[in-house]
């Protein structure tokens, strides 16, 4: 392989390695010869496996972000976090009541938050997690899951957090909790269920079922777009 | 990483004929026109990339080189691999951990079944978790299933199978219903109506949405009901890389592999849901792709050696906008929803040049034509062509901060790199987003192998030769609940007889009789990006 003038120097787990400037962590660990089986998923950042912290030569400063979507810097110590062991509460969803006693009683936790916000300087989302964890604290579950809704579990709040808080499954809950319970009741949608079910849409589709191609072709055509 | 002083001087262009574009649309393509497009510019129509399947009941039909090659592949374990000790049984085991194979797994468990989900990677590592746009249900009053079901076969030219099309349209408003009570979170107005807009080729709104996160909103519930319930054992880096048969020839188990121990043991089952996902990390052609890690069409490979028949293989959806700028993140996806929205495709004269919303593989085929035909797309620095998307026309249709509040992924994912798409058009290429294809089921998820259920992206036949948008959602819920069903039914009423692998020695055979016996192993499980030497 041609030398090429465009690597800067990282550590993988301590170990140091070569690799292109313009690559992300992700990528310069497959450069630099990893298969990775922990710590890699979508490869778009929208599912959390790739937690990673480092650090920078001469920086005590700890940054987080997700290997897939940060670019790599000369002098990167990288440590990944595939999996952390957070507490989950199980539950029936369908048994619970939209209201603070359910927080509290699945994750008595919250109630110690330190409100230190070390959980918001650690989200590669950029979320405010200590935000949330405040809502949590007044039982306010509308506003836990209106301002965790971006989070992709990714678990480096929970990681980072001095009081132990699994504010990420705690989240979960409460935009679960919104979602059945408190979010505007769609009518129109259960109107339309009731429907299919009663078979009012049965014949109009048989028809369609059984038409030749050249005739489903003409009333495709015919279709009015909605503007 | 933002844009260099050359792209900037292009962005002026764009910017000088917004005003005028703002007010019109560039009209819809002619239903004759389309076909043309197609075959001259999608790439399901470049001979060179595709080639004959040489064994097995798909034989003489044509699939992408790179899918053939797997699915010729030679298999993880021997025929005579010890089948006496499995390792667990259980009634239903279902092999995916993305939307289909926790719809169901859930189903399976509400019909009484014992379930086993297993996964190759993390449970909800899946393109599930990544499509960001919708989930179409004909739930407003002035839309019906029958709307919906002429979208859906239009799509996909005429070629899809009517009864699942049908299950489709019919189930959608009820999964939207169901999604909802185990509490995924849609956008609504204040009084309960939906928010809805249009996908590609739909003729009405329809296009449900969780900001642009509803494929992660939705997978993310799933998962964590499924980590709920009782009577569900879940299995993470526990790849399925074998169908066990029975001396009958029903699927009976599977074996699976510790991905990290690289032990193979065998899993006992009555019945299999297959919901692996598609097969975009083989990289067609060389196509960059919106997929996740592990979509290396393991359920194709798993099935076709069982024995199951296949459909629409050689026809790939290639997703019009994936990013083409940063490189960093070429290929990734920008939503539908963003020209749902309004964003209108440009050239690199500010020109509009195709529909925005047409089917998702003539708008690709455009885009391709605009720029290796017509020469008017713009060519990024490390080289690759590209058409602009205007997406600061979003908040100028619908009022300042509709970018931020309607797309904060896709916002998100720009500003990492120091490009703000509220300010500044972005630049996107056709990427390789889904497998249309696959195993041939019917409407309760059977395929021609007793025992075996597909679902999900794995199965073929509902989107035909082309998916629309907001469809796959869809399909991973109303076939996974459909699979969980059929599953439960079928594992009260079966008695599997004696485990074998005998399909592997006449597999073996055939292959040694084409002189492929230096064949991939297969399911390949990862791609292979690491670097050697």
């Amino acid at each position: 392989m041609a030398e090429r003038n465009d690597l800067v120097p990282i550590y993988i787990m301590g170990k140091r390695y070569d690799v292109p400037s313009s690559l992300t962590i992700m990528k310069a660990m497959e450069y630099a010869g990893y298969t990775l089986i922990r710590g890699v998923g979508c490869r778009s950042g929208f599912c959390g496996a790739c937690s990673t912290v480092y650090r920078i030569k001469d920086d005590p400063k700890l940054y987080f972000g997700l290997a897939c979507q940060t670019v790599v810097k000369p002098h990167m110590y990288l440590g990944q976090i595939p999996f952390f062991p957070a507490k989950r509460a199980t539950y029936d969803i369908a048994q619970l009541q939209a209201q603070a006693s359910t927080l509290f009683q699945l994750y008595p936790e919250i109630l110690r938050c330190l409100g230190c916000g070390t959980c918001t300087k650690a989200c590669p989302q950029q979320l405010n997690v200590k935000g949330y964890m405040a809502a949590a604290m007044r039982g306010d579950i509308a506003a836990v899951a209106n301002l965790s809704f971006d989070c992709i579990m990714c678990g480096l709040c929970a990681a980072r957090c001095p009081a132990e808080e699994p504010q990420y499954n705690i989240a979960i809950l409460a935009r679960r909790l919104y979602g059945r319970y408190l979010s505007p009741r769609s009518d129109h949608l259960h109107k339309r269920v009731e429907e299919i079910q009663q078979g009012v849409f049965d014949q109009s589709i048989a028809e369609l079922k059984a038409m030749d191609v050249n005739e489903l072709k003409e009333r495709y055509k015919a279709r009015q777009i909605e503007a | 990483m933002t844009y260099t002083p050359e792209l900037l001087e292009l962005i002026k262009v764009v910017e000088a004929t917004r005003p005028q574009r703002l007010g019109q649309t560039f009209p819809p393509m002619p239903l004759e026109e389309r076909q043309e497009l197609l075959q001259k510019f999608h790439p399901d129509y470049i001979e060179s990339g595709m080639r004959e399947i040489r064994i097995g009941s798909y034989k003489g039909k044509r699939m992408p080189k790179e899918l053939a090659d797997v699915v010729e592949g030679r298999p993880h374990v021997d025929p005579n691999f010890d089948l006496s000790n499995p390792e667990f049984e259980t009634d239903v085991l279902v092999i995916g951990g993305g939307g289909a194979g926790a719809s169901a797994a859930l189903l399976a468990q509400e019909h009484g079944a014992k379930v086993t989900l297993v996964t190759k990677l993390r449970f909800g590592d899946a393109n599930t978790m990544m499509a960001q746009g919708g989930i179409q249900a004909a739930d407003r009053p002035e839309d019906s299933p029958a709307l919906h079901y002429l979208d859906v076969i239009g799509g996909g030219h005429f070629t899809n199978f009517p009864d699942l099309v049908e299950a489709l349209v019919k189930d959608a408003p009820i999964v939207i219903a169901w999604l909802e009570s185990l509490g995924v979170m849609f956008d609504k107005t204040p009084d309960g109506v939906m928010m809805e807009e249009h996908g590609g080729g739909t003729s009405i709104k329809r296009m449900h949405s969780a900001r642009d996160y509803t494929g992660a909103e939705i997978m993310r519930v799933l998962r964590d009901e499924v980590r709920n319930r009782p009577n569900i054992d879940v299995i993470e880096f526990c790849p399925a890389v074998e169908l066990v048969l029975d001396d009958k020839g029903a699927v009976c188990g599977a074996i699976l592999m510790n991905f990290e121990t690289e032990r193979y043991f065998y899993a006992k089952a009555k019945v299999v849901v297959l919901a692996t996902g598609g097969s975009g990390r083989l990289h067609y052609q060389g196509f960059p792709t919106t997929n996740h890690y592990g979509a290396t069409g393991d359920g194709i490979v798993l099935a076709y050696r069982a024995g199951a028949e296949l459909v629409f293989l050689d026809t790939m959806q290639y997703h019009p906008t994936g990013a083409a700028y940063p490189e960093q993140i070429l290929g990734q996806l920008v939503t539908e929803k963003v020209r749902g929205l309004g964003a209108q495709p440009v050239n690199v004269k500010g020109e509009q040049f195709v529909y925005p919303l047409e089917p998702r593989d003539v708008e690709s085929a455009a885009f391709i034509r605009e720029c290796k035909e017509r020469n008017l797309g713009v060519i990024t620095p490390s080289g690759q062509p590209a058409v602009w998307l205007d997406t600061p026309m979003i908040d100028l249709i619908h009022g300042p901060g509709t970018i931020e509040k309607a797309l904060p992924a896709m916002v998100r994912q720009f500003r990492r790199f120091n490009i703000d798409m509220v300010r500044q058009p972005i630049l996107v290429y056709p990427t390789l987003h889904y497998q249309n294809g696959g195993v041939k089921i019917d409407a309760d998820c059977r395929t021609t192998v007793p025992g075996l259920l597909v679902a999900g992206e794995t199965s073929g036949g509902v989107h035909g030769r082309n998916r629309l948008m907001g469809n796959s959602l869809l399909d991973v819920c109303v076939f996974g609940r459909r699979a969980g069903i059929t599953a439960a039914a079928l594992a009260k009423e079966r008695q599997p007889g004696k485990p074998t692998l005998a399909h592997l020695e006449s597999w073996n055979r055939a292959l040694d009789e084409i002189g492929l016996n230096g064949a991939v192993r297969s399911p390949i499980l990862i791609p292979n990006y690491a670097r050697k030497g």
